[in-house]
């Protein structure tokens, strides 16, 4: 293995459009689990259903970004409804909704993974527009165009949610409910109308993530098992529910995963992830930036 | 010394009859191939369930104690060429150390952050086997069966004995643990940690000790895995989906008592013998996924809770014992 500056700063770099994109990914999360406490294990099936959704658009000769940004209002639909009868079933009934929440999302996980598998086969799949194949160059080395898509999207999407949070008065209310729901309901708002709808707010993030995840590279159903070490990893080492705190966790990971990529081969990359998180959860489970 | 023999211990040692009786009778080679597997699953259920079902911690690393276990026999053949027997005590031996390990992450780490620990264990674990080039690395490895040994005709029905009695034997820590002082302060711990540690619980020898018996039944369900399979690959050795059915056959069955993770096993794991032979295997996999969801959300207590309402029509609805 020979060390050069140069690669490590290609690593370097690479990783920092490759963190942006995990935050990205990893922003839903953050809201649904990190705000919200709700086990939500099937992230990472919803992140590939939206891509393989904005596949299904591509298919029709959609722009993938444009089919995430229209998948939105579906996928808003979709998270509102899973809340629903999530709270139904088992917040409302109270005692015990840990591990049966847990075996909840975790069938939800598979049922979405296997519907994929049964509708477009396990073979990778993967979209088509004219940013995508392209790279650009900058003295020595070549950025791909599409993870600079995806970095410029990510940062956008942290953002805009991190002012919506903070600016907006349903977005107060949802960081409101997170940190003390019987206060909230003495105010007079109905908390779990709140959580229904910052659940959907998620849910339709991912579906543009979903998107990104299908810019990046081509997928295949099973994909979300590896998405599970990343997302959570993500959202761990963030600290539950910051969104600033969700970016800077991304790069970090976006980071290590890069330079273990360059330096050790791409067999080690996926126990980057999970190795961090086995780590963060071992010596400091609130996270970098924990509430 | 007149100590009465028990109901359960004459079943047991009926069952490991029957099971010898049937490996050496003339059924079809499919039987013990398909029996062995229903077997497998009966252990990997009953053990989630003395942590998973008793003291309620949520494993999702089922694959990653049966991957373990099945690479320790690997590596055990390769060098030693030793025998089954000692494969499955040094598989024991193995997981259970690792069972400990994740019982120490207990200490800090309860609901979705425990589960989700031991997600990254699977991961970890297949990645190291997948870089090691000795076990086969990504490609894995090949074996030639040994001779089965005197009373056996071939090695798939020596292999069926050993689960049935293996399955016995998880079947009967499982009650053990179950009924003792150790099921009752799982119990106590699962309900409320702190309250249990008030009250003079040793909260984490039990859970360290729940971890480890666990996690050594597990790697000994995998140790005879190369064996059966006469391959063995990283990929599929540590698949997520061992985790589910392990998990869904216990949550079906009914966490409360040792029965439940066995009904919960034969029914799933013979469905999805059924189901693969005559559909596919995808669809087994979302069989596994439907069911869990249901009984989840419907039957909260499993088939268990759904046979008590049956026997106690009257029962107040909603209220849970």
């Amino acid at each position: 293995m020979i060390f050069s500056f140069q690669l490590l700063f290609e690593a370097i770099v690479f990783g920092i459009l490759l963190g942006c994109f995990y935050a990205a990914v990893s922003i839903g999360l953050s809201l649904a689990f990190g705000l919200l406490d709700v086990p939500h294990v099937a992230h990472p099936a919803v992140l590939v259903l939206g891509a393989y959704c904005t596949y299904l658009l591509g298919s029709y000769g959609w722009d993938p970004i444009l089919a995430g940004l229209a998948l939105m209002p579906l996928f808003f639909l979709f998270g509102i409804a899973m809340y629903r009868f999530y709270y139904e079933t088992f917040e409302k009934r109270g005692t015990d909704a840990g591990v049966r929440g847990l075996a909840f999302f975790f069938g939800i996980a598979f049922i979405i993974e296997v519907g994929l598998i049964l509708a477009f086969g396990v073979d990778q799949r993967m979209v088509e527009a004219g940013y995508i194949g392209k790279s650009l160059t900058l003295g020595e080395m070549r950025v791909p165009l599409r993870m600079l898509l995806a970095f410029g999207i990510a940062l956008a999407l942290t953002a805009a949610l991190t002012l919506y949070l903070s600016k907006t008065f349903t977005g107060r209310a949802i960081k409101a409910v997170a940190q003390d729901e019987g206060a909230l309901r003495l105010m007079g708002a109905d908390p779990v109308r709140i959580k229904q709808w910052a659940f959907g707010i998620a849910t339709a993030v991912t579906a543009v993530a979903g998107a990104l995840l299908i810019i990046i590279g081509p997928v295949e159903p099973m994909l979300d098992r590896v998405y599970i070490g990343r997302t959570f990893c993500v959202v761990v080492l963030a600290g539950l529910g910051s969104m600033t705190g969700t970016l800077a966790a991304g790069l970090i990971l976006g980071i290590s995963e890069s330079i273990v990529l360059m330096h050790f081969g791409a067999s080690w990359a996926p126990a980057v992830a999970f190795g961090l998180l086995l780590v963060v959860l071992g010596i400091r489970p609130q996270g970098l930036f924990g509430r | 010394m007149s100590r009465r023999v028990s109901p359960f211990s004459i079943g047991a040692a009926a069952t490991v009859m029957l099971a010898g009786m049937l490996s050496l009778s003339g059924a079809n080679e499919y039987f013990f191939f398909a029996g062995y597997v229903v077997l497998q699953f009966v252990v990997l259920a009953t053990a989630w369930n003395i942590l998973g079902g008793y003291a309620g911690y949520v494993n999702f690393g089922t694959a990653a104690f049966f991957g373990i276990g099945a690479y320790t026999s690997v590596v055990l053949i390769q060098s030693l060429g030793a025998p089954l027997l000692v494969q499955m005590a040094a598989a024991a031996a193995v997981t259970g150390l690792l069972g400990f390990g994740t019982g120490l992450l207990t200490l800090r780490l309860r609901g979705i952050f425990y589960s989700i620990a031991t997600v990254a264990v699977i991961y970890i674990a297949e990645t190291l086997m997948m870089n090691w080039r000795y076990v086969g690395g990504a490609t894995g490895v090949q074996f030639l069966r040994p001779s089965p040994m005197v009373p056996f005709e071939t090695y798939t029905r020596m292999l069926f004995f050993v689960m049935a009695v293996l399955a016995v034997m998880a079947v009967s820590v499982a009650r053990y643990i179950e009924s003792s002082w150790i099921g009752r302060g799982l119990r106590a711990l699962r309900d409320t940690e702190e309250a249990a540690e008030c009250s003079g619980v040793p909260t984490l020898r039990l859970k360290l000790l729940a971890c480890t018996v666990s996690g050594a039944l597990m790697g000994m369900a995998g140790a005879p895995l190369p064996m059966y399979l006469s391959s063995l690959e990283p990929a599929s050795s540590f698949s997520l989906n061992y985790s589910v059915v392990a998990l869904a056959s216990a949550i079906i069955g009914g966490t409360s008592n040792w029965i439940g993770p066995v009904l919960g096993a034969i029914l799933l794991a013979s469905m999805q013998q059924i189901v693969t032979v005559t559909i596919s295997s995808e669809i087994n996999v979302l069989v596994v996924g439907v069911m869990l969801v249901v009984f989840v959300v419907a039957a909260p207590d499993g088939i268990i809770g759904l046979i008590r309402r049956l026997r106690r029509p009257r029962a107040a609805p909603g209220s849970t014992p």
